[in-house]
């Protein structure tokens, strides 16, 4: 992009003027070369969502920002329902509350390495991966119903995982308010024998390495040490959410009119907070999140069977879950008074810094674990919320490493055999049921995470922890 | 840019490609009339997932869809196939579109249950956008029916 689109408020914040329908600032956090190489469509969706109703403080862009639908991928917004506010179905994704987990296992490389390709064939067998693969539970309707309800509660209480696993997990794995009954029977069928699988594109369960430590004293209250293995997974409230995106946005895009709200891009699609359809949504996507927080429990595991059976002295533990397309009711500061705002997190992870109420007691001195996910080939990164980031971005960070070029671009310059086997050579097993997806995937197709996360940390948005590499990869 | 062409009726016609979107992949059916540009948008979204030749139009299903404009018509028509495909577990290589004015579609969607050896699925769709959303005649006459979905 231009830089003279901006007012550079700082090293790595970017100011777009109020100008036109906007009605607060538009700030992206990126450095310089990471905003030249960032789509102009970001600018134009960040410009948007500042015109949208009830919107408080600014409308903001992480640095791994790129096109989205209506909210830039990475976009940030809060909104007062007292003032307005809206809450918009594009604004969350379709996608509700993709996130990655990260789990410690007590596992050395050492410990891995003689053991790594039985652990990656186990691992593909025992975890559904990729389209028209099937879970191993079908709910009946009242458990459809307690699931959407309990989110990773319900799922412990089935027996799939520890009760110690919830309280590292945002909202202790349940989030309030969720109401099955606004979930249409068509989300609830698509659900049906989904539970417990990764799905495709991006989602992926991995095994791996810390290969370095920034701050080691966050990094001990972590459980993380250098040479340490780990496992993140990558997914999110699969057919369950997606159904409920396809149908608000629509029911939110016809509506709109009425509801006195016009809209620059019908992506856009919102309804007041205070509406009948709002709360339907909020009620829908709130099932939405406990369903993806399910999801992710059952499959932690699934995780812990497969270990079992090839490194059975492996404990896999939760470190963190962090959710990366929601919205969230949060309290926030604004000029000194506290107020209630429902936060949309496109693509971008809530960051809790330091003395947060809201974090649990071993997570106080340092902030919470921000999970940044890589691609097969590349770093992901675990940081911290940094103190003050409230006053940037509500709390809020990068996601991930945000694509270079569109998957055709990637199909065209790699084939999946061939990505495959260049992995293999630096010591990376990929296990996936289709080459074309692996080549979409390709660690080439990815923007630098590493620039991502400095610029990050340079924003004062969330400090770096520790650098993983990938040693297994199960890519959906 | 891929794109599928009936060559076997002479004249090579695109009957559908795909458009680069940044993270996800535009689908675009190109047809004499709306109907046909929705029946080759549905081929493109096939061919996201796999090769379309490899499918076979073993069994049919009908499904129905309602909009208040053509282009939002065609995200319903997208999305519904998605659900069925999401559903039943099939994938569709044959369609038959019977629009009705700009807020009505019938159709057939023909196809068999996923073997995941055999089509080796790339990628699962989430949905139909309205982020590149078009419903159009060219200047040539044709007519496009187009939009990114989200993978």
């Amino acid at each position: 992009m231009e830089l003279s689109l901006f007012q550079r408020d700082a090293e790595c914040t970017w100011r777009i003027k109020p100008e036109g329908d906007m009605r607060v600032p538009g700030l992206i956090f990126a450095s310089e070369a990471l905003i030249r190489d960032m789509d102009h469509k970001v600018y134009e969706q960040v410009v948007n969502v500042a015109t949208l109703p009830g919107i408080v403080t600014a409308s903001f862009a992480m640095p791994d920002a790129h096109w989205g639908y209506g909210f830039p991928i990475g976009g940030v917004a809060a909104f007062d329902a007292k003032q307005g506010g809206v809450i918009s179905a594009g604004g969350v994704g379709f996608d509700i509350s993709c996130g990655v987990r990260t789990l410690t296992t007590g596992l050395t490389r050492e410990q891995v390495n003689i053991q790594k390709k039985a652990l990656a064939d186990v691992l593909f067998a025992t975890i559904p991966a990729g389209l028209g693969s099937t879970g191993f539970l079908r709910l009946s309707d009242s458990q459809m119903e307690a699931m959407l309800q309990g989110g990773a509660q319900w799922a412990v209480a089935q027996g799939y995982g520890e009760q110690e696993d919830l309280h590292r997990i945002e909202e202790q794995g349940c989030t309030s308010g969720a109401q099955p009954s606004q979930v249409s029977a068509q989300a609830k069928k698509r659900q049906r024998d989904e539970m417990g699988t990764l799905g495709s594109g991006n989602h992926y369960l991995e095994v791996q390495e810390i290969v370095e430590i920034y701050d080691p004293s966050a990094a001990s209250v972590f459980g993380l040490r250098e040479g340490a293995i780990l496992v993140s997974i990558h997914c999110g409230s699969r057919g369950l959410g997606h159904q409920i995106g396809t149908e608000f946005l629509k029911r939110m895009a016809v509506s709109a009119a009425e509801h006195g709200i016009r809209l620059p891009d019908r992506e856009l699609a919102c309804a007041p907070l205070d509406s009948d359809l709002g709360r339907a949504y909020l009620g829908a996507m709130r099932a939405g999140i406990n369903c993806a927080l399910a999801n992710r429990q059952v499959l932690t595991h699934l995780a812990r069977l497969a270990f079992a059976r090839v490194l059975p002295q492996a404990r896999l533990e939760v470190l963190y879950d962090v959710s990366h397309n929601t919205c969230k009711e949060e309290i926030h500061a604004i000029d000194g008074e506290a107020r209630s705002l429902y936060v949309h997190r496109k693509g971008a992870t809530r960051a809790f810094g330091p003395g947060h109420p809201e974090l649990p007691d071993v997570f106080q001195a340092t902030g919470q674990p921000v999970l940044i996910g890589g691609s097969m080939g590349t770093a992901s990164y675990v940081l911290a919320g940094m103190p003050l980031n409230e006053k940037r971005a509500f709390a809020s960070a990068c996601h991930g490493a945000g694509r270079a070029m569109s998957r055709h671009q990637a199909t065209r310059r790699w084939k999946g055999r061939q990505v495959v086997d260049e992995l293999r050579e630096r010591g990376i097993l990929i296990r996936s049921q289709s080459d074309r997806g692996v080549a979409e995937e390709a660690p080439g197709a990815y923007k630098d995470v590493s620039a991502v996360v400095e610029a990050a940390q340079d924003a004062g948005l969330a400090r770096k922890v520790a650098r993983l590499a990938p040693v297994v990869c199960i890519k959906g | 840019m891929k794109s599928g062409a009936n060559g076997a009726e002479s004249r090579e016609l695109i009957r559908w490609e795909h458009f680069p979107h940044g993270a996800d992949i535009g689908i675009r059916g190109i047809g004499q009339s709306p109907g046909e540009a929705f029946e080759n948008a549905a081929l493109a979204l096939t061919a996201a997932i796999t090769d379309p030749g490899q499918v076979d139009a073993q069994t049919g299903i009908s499904v129905e869809c309602n909009a208040p404009d053509l282009e939002l018509l065609l995200v319903d028509w997208l999305n519904t196939l998605i659900y069925e495909m999401a559903t039943r577990h099939m994938l569709f290589c044959k369609f038959n579109v019977v629009l009705r004015g700009t807020q009505e579609l019938t159709a057939q969607a023909l196809g068999e249950i996923i073997d995941i050896s055999r089509h080796r699925p790339a990628v699962e769709i989430k949905g139909a956008t309205y982020t590149g959303l078009h419903v159009g005649q060219r200047d040539d006459g044709m007519w496009i029916a187009q939009c990114v979905v989200d993978v």
